[in-house]
């Protein structure tokens, strides 16, 4: 893992100048550092052995005072900047990783993808945070400092110069030993880690089967041993860890110990100064400390290294052709054909779509019936634009789908889902999803015809009624039909809907019926189903299984829908 | 640490100090208490070390100045020399110790939140009967853990801190007492007074981005789960521009508290300075005046450098006391919770089966809720009898279930078996009369085997693959390499909704409980899963009496009565045949469900 990932620059330009800012601070610091421990040096040997007092080194305290405001200054500065700076990388992060997610649409971010890219704008990228802070500055300091440490020192006094420079590199090359001798080990017990951890989480969750079947009680001692295991291995794993720092500890205080000895034997000779030999005392610990803070903020900055690696893979993920620019035929005489798609997922040998052949006439309404999984939803996804056919074509009017412009597109096409998506922000908001610049009046016609005025005319501030995340506080039906209005004012020729009653309750599944009846009036519609009741309007039934369409067929009464004949 | 094995004492709720949650933590962990001490006596180890490296280094080398004979140098040699070594030991000794004492405060922990966990489960935790108890127990697992920052990271290092100073500081008085005083003064300033203004600065500027962060992560959820329906409705670039001014809101409030941030490193810089140059301000003087030994100006100009790293990890313990202190809270807010159900102290015993299940009045109302979820609700189940409970979400039947299985106490009313009032029976011998099978029977993570037998654990190997016919998996199982021995749960093989259901199904068989309740046990599963399982449950249940809470109404028929539940009162009851003949909520549902089965037009 590189201490610094170029790319990071590249990505959050905020980055650049913050490290100007701190190597130009960092510069500073050193300065005053050498010059302060001058000037004590120069007081307390003069105070000591000539006897001056305050008016004689007056010069030297004003210089003394003024190297101390600025320090202040400067780390005021550093920890201003760096928190300023961070907090901009991290805008400039988010600002790209969400332009990505959307350049690389819904079929990249199903299913886990999607949790874990928010968890990754949120908490990833804040993790940034501390390696800006604490760790970024700490290693431009562990570059400068024992370099003018030892170039102040080194003519004064070469033997404790020697012994800084033999014992500095010393603390990387240990850590490094450590870590090398100790990687298997630590693997090892961080899985035994994890997995003790997922057993005591597994208990836990588990809880209300385990008194179902009178088992909790014995879980608990369980739970008492596997918790003890769960101590000794954490304990294990903290012995080495502890281990690094010791010898980090030990080196640094050590060589300070013996500088300090050997300048009092040389002193005792009379071959040395004591200005020089206070010079040396106040440098040398100073050449330590930051490389013993880059070794402390090790481990808490590396999961910003960590996340900012993950936001790059994804800012580097290669995003699908552009689209086309062929204006989109019109619909109402237009019809929409799908020869021989086949469709196969990365990673899976069986095709979703395997040759799959359709044809949707101008104002049409077809029902794509199916069991789960025989890629009914595929089909919707290809006509919408989220994914291209892995072979085979679909052809508007005659025209490939790929070459027309995917936005203007999509403005031909309403589209219902079956867990439609309702945004934070007001009822009127969602509805206008489609439509931002539509009316009150026209919002509230597109409620009404999707059945579902009354409930928001209920709501406690009607079309200004806030949804919260997920919209929470609307039924499952109740948001069907708030995405069935977005879908009335969109008012587009073409209709996808798919499994729009699915988990629907009986009189919801009534209401929303009833506006899909109203709203496919007039239009091309395709709709996806595996329950007969919303299928009932269609004029042509095709049946999908394993990715391809069966004969056309009526149901039966009573028998499971979806079997091909 | 024998001390830390014996079971510890939960401190009951009390008022005033004693009620803050960070402080009867504490209390709670008294048993560590011992080692807790001896991890900060090695962490004042630590820092003496440093500053005494440094302190008694700076004599060395002005004493050496002046050139005595060597034997006067000798303990400060071995003195200094020392410190360098044992600065390292007594650091490595304060982790060890400290983290382990810890360990095992949180190891005895997690085990009473377990022990006090176990009857408000699924019943009775804070915030009631929800879905999601599932993450309600996975956060608390989280702060649980949490607890251990109150100690390590807040107490440890603020306790090593105070003694380190005041003896820096005793120290240093006694050598010059002016010195003393300007120590004292600017350690207070960085220790004390910086750590306080940041903390509420820190504070007051989470107060003020808290809303913009939770602006910009609900924007951010928007996009992303949402981002289908964007573009689909071409709305993802004007969505993404709400982002970004979310985000520039964010930005810009982040400042302020960055601006504080800044104070608190530079104002503990200039205190360190401070007390180096009072130091000198103070010290030179006196050297002059002969009130402090020439040699010792050193030490005492340098000590303040040591002295202020004892303070600095003040201000990240004061902000971590917070932190771990609302996660105290709410682990608080669990062991406090009060017991939903009462065992009794002598329970009677379950009368032996077969016997009759009256539920006579039966009310139970949630504290906290406006209408009681079941009110005066009668049913009689007759041995081999099959009833079916019906109704609306949110009717009560849940509830009628959970009281079934004694995870409810009734607010008013009984539930009798054979007679014998099942409120005076222990609540392990109510729940092997009456068994259930529900759509969140919960699969743990190891294998099959192991799954089943928690169910009835001298189970054998032809018991377990019996039930699993029965619950038609003896193909599924026959298609699995490791059969029995299959993993599945959270890190086991992927386990369909549908087998999920039949395992569970299987689970309850193989517990052969006399009354079998199944709670929707075909929910969530597509259409042709559903009647499957819902025929194969009709037959598995055949001669055992059997609750069903379902919305499928089509298959009751067979059963030999209906109950139709409507916010907690008994609606309507019958047989199928029956309701489906009479106006009211069954025949309105009846013919909605059937309304699915018409044929299509064309």
């Amino acid at each position: 893992m590189r201490p610094l990932d170029p790319r990071l620059s590249r990505y959050a330009r905020a980055t650049r100048t913050y490290l100007a800012v701190t190597v130009g601070l960092g510069l500073a610091t050193t300065a005053l550092i050498i010059i302060q421990a001058a000037v004590l040096a120069h007081v307390i040997a003069a105070a000591e052995q000539d006897g001056a007092g305050l008016a004689a080194l007056r010069g030297s305290l004003i210089l003394l005072a003024v190297v101390i405001a600025l320090r202040a200054v400067v780390s005021y500065g550093q920890e201003l900047g760096a928190h300023l700076a961070a907090a901009k990388a991290m805008s400039q992060l988010r600002h790209a990783l969400m332009r990505r997610a959307v350049a690389l649409g819904p079929s990249w971010l199903a299913g886990e993808r999607s949790g874990e890219l928010a968890l990754l704008v949120g908490r990833g990228i804040e993790a940034l945070d501390p390696y800006f802070a604490r760790y970024l500055p700490q290693l431009v300091l562990a570059g400068l400092v024992p370099l003018a440490v030892v170039i102040t020192i080194v003519s004064a006094d070469w033997l404790s110069a020697l012994i800084i420079i033999v014992t500095l590199p010393l603390i990387p090359v240990f850590m490094a030993l450590i870590g090398i001798a100790t990687r298997q080990r630590m693997h090892r017990q961080w899985r035994a880690l994890s997995t003790l951890s997922a057993h005591i989480l597994d208990i836990v969750a588990g809880l209300a089967t385990l008194r179902l079947f009178g088992r909790a009680q014995a879980q608990a001692e369980v739970l008492r041993r596997t918790g003890d295991e769960y101590r000794r291995a954490t304990m294990t794993q903290l012995r080495l860890a502890f281990l690094s720092a010791f010898v980090l500890e030990l080196l640094s205080t050590l060589s300070v110990a013996l500088i300090a000895v050997s300048i009092g034997l040389r002193l005792l000779h009379g071959t040395f100064d004591l200005e020089t030999g206070l010079l040396v005392l106040i440098l040398a610990p100073e050449a330590y400390l930051p490389v013993r803070a880059v070794g402390a903020q090790f481990h808490a900055s590396m999961e910003g290294v960590t996340a900012a690696q993950r936001v790059f893979d994804v800012l580097e993920t290669p995003v699908p052709a552009p689209s086309g620019h062929v204006p989109v035929p019109d619909l109402n005489a237009a019809e929409i054909r799908l020869d021989a798609v086949s469709v196969t997922r990365a990673g899976r040998d069986r095709p979703v779509l395997d040759g799959l052949d359709l044809v949707l006439a101008p104002g049409e309404r077809v029902a794509l019936v199916g069991p789960s999984g025989s890629g009914k939803t595929t089909v919707l996804s290809l006509l919408l634009g989220f994914l291209a056919p892995t072979s085979g074509t679909i052809r508007v009017g005659g025209t490939d789908l790929a070459a027309l412009n995917v936005e203007q597109w999509r403005r031909h096409v309403a589209w219902v889902p079956q867990r439609p998506y309702l945004f934070s922000g007001t009822v009127a908001d969602n509805v206008r999803l489609g439509a931002p610049d539509a009316g009150d009046a026209d919002v509230w016609a597109a409620l009404r015809q999707a059945e579902a005025a009354t409930f928001v005319a209920d709501l406690p501030e009607g079309l200004a009624t806030r949804l919260g995340e997920h919209g929470a506080g609307l039924s499952a039906g109740q948001r069907q039909r708030i995405a069935l209005a977005r879908a009335f004012l969109r008012d587009a020729p073409l209709l996808l809907l798919d499994e729009p009653t699915a988990g629907l309750d009986a009189e919801s599944e009534a209401a929303v019926l009833a506006a899909i009846e109203r709203l496919s009036a007039g239009r091309t519609v395709l709709l996806v189903a595996h329950r007969a009741a919303s299928v009932r309007s269609a004029e042509r039934v095709v049946v999908l299984h394993a990715g391809r369409a069966g004969p056309r067929r009526a149901l039966a009464v009573g028998g499971p829908v979806g079997v091909t004949a | 640490m024998s001390a830390l094995d014996t079971p510890l004492p939960v401190p009951a709720a009390r008022r005033g100090l004693r009620a803050d949650p960070a402080v009867r933590m504490l209390a709670y962990a008294k048993p560590a208490w011992a080692w807790l001490s001896v991890a900060v006596l090695a962490g004042v180890g630590t820092l003496a070390c440093g500053i005494g490296l440094l302190g008694t280094a700076a004599w060395l080398i002005s004493r050496a100045a002046q050139q005595p004979p060597i034997f006067m140098l000798g303990v400060a040699i071995v003195a200094v020399r020392a410190f360098g070594i044992f600065r390292g030991v007594f650091r490595y000794l304060e982790r060890l110790l400290s983290h382990d004492a810890v360990l095992r405060v949180l190891a005895r922990l997690r085990v009473d939140v377990y022990r006090r966990l176990e009857p408000l489960v699924p019943g009775g935790l804070p915030g009631g009967v929800t879905s999601r108890s599932g993450d309600v127990l996975n956060r608390l697992l989280h702060d649980v853990d949490s607890v251990q920052d109150l100690l390590l990271r807040s107490v440890v290092p603020a306790l090593t801190g105070a003694l380190v100073v005041a003896g820096t500081v005793v120290v240093d008085a006694w050598l010059l007492p002016g010195a003393g005083l300007v120590l004292l003064a600017c350690l207070l300033v960085a220790g004390v007074a910086v750590p306080w203004v940041t903390s509420r600065a820190g504070a007051a500027a989470v107060r003020r981005v808290a809303p913009a962060r939770g602006e910009l992560t609900a924007d951010v959820v928007d996009v992303v789960h949402g981002c289908s329906d964007l573009l689909a409705y071409g709305a993802a670039q004007q969505r993404l521009a709400h982002l970004d001014r979310a985000d520039d809101e964010l930005t810009r409030l982040s400042r302020s508290s960055a601006v504080s941030l800044g104070l608190g490193s530079g104002l503990t810089t200039l205190a360190t300075g401070l007390a180096v140059l009072g130091s000198l301000l103070v010290g030179v003087p006196a050297v002059r005046s002969g009130r402090l030994g020439e040699v010792v100006l050193a030490v005492v100009a340098l000590l303040p450098l040591a002295a202020f790293e004892a303070v600095a990890p003040l201000p990240g313990a004061v902000q971590q006391w917070g932190l771990a202190r609302a996660a105290a809270g709410r682990v608080f807010a669990v062991l406090d919770a009060p017991q939903p159900v009462h065992e009794p102290p002598r329970p009677a015993a379950v009368p032996p089966p077969p016997a009759v299940l009256a539920v006579e009045g039966l009310r139970v109302h949630y504290p906290g809720r406006d209408e009681p979820a079941l009110d005066g609700v009668d049913l009689l189940v007759r041995p081999g009898a099959r009833v079916a409970v019906v109704g609306p979400s949110g009717s009560g039947k849940t509830t009628l279930l959970l009281s079934l299985l004694r995870f409810v106490e009734p607010t008013a009313g009984r539930i009798t078996y054979g007679g014998q009032d099942l409120a005076h029976c222990a609540g392990d011998d109510v729940r092997r009369l009456v068994g259930m099978c529900s759509q969140d029977s919960y699969l743990f993570d190891t294998t099959i085997r192991d799954n089943l037998r928690l169910a009835r654990p001298d189970a054998t190997d032809s018991d377990l693959r019996d039930v699993l016919a029965r619950a038609r998996l003896d193909h599924w199982l026959d298609g699995l390499t490791d059969g029995l021995e299959t993993r599945v749960g959270s890190l086991g093989a992927a386990v369909s909704g549908g087998e999920r259901q039949r395992l569970s199904l299987a689970r309850a068989l193989l517990a052969d409980p006399p009354i079998l309740l199944l709670d929707e046990p075909t929910e969530g599963l597509d259409p042709e899963a559903e009647a499957a399982l819902s025929a194969d449950l009709l037959a598995a249940t055949q001669g055992r009496t059997t609750l069903v809470v379902t919305h499928r109404l089509d298959g009751l028929g067979d059963l030999d009565e209906v109950i139709v539940l409507v916010r907690g009162i008994v609606a309507q009851r019958g047989t199928h045949a029956e309701l489906a003949a009479r106006d009211g909520w069954y025949l309105q549902a009846w013919r909605q469900q059937r309304g699915e089965l018409t044929p299509l037009v064309g």
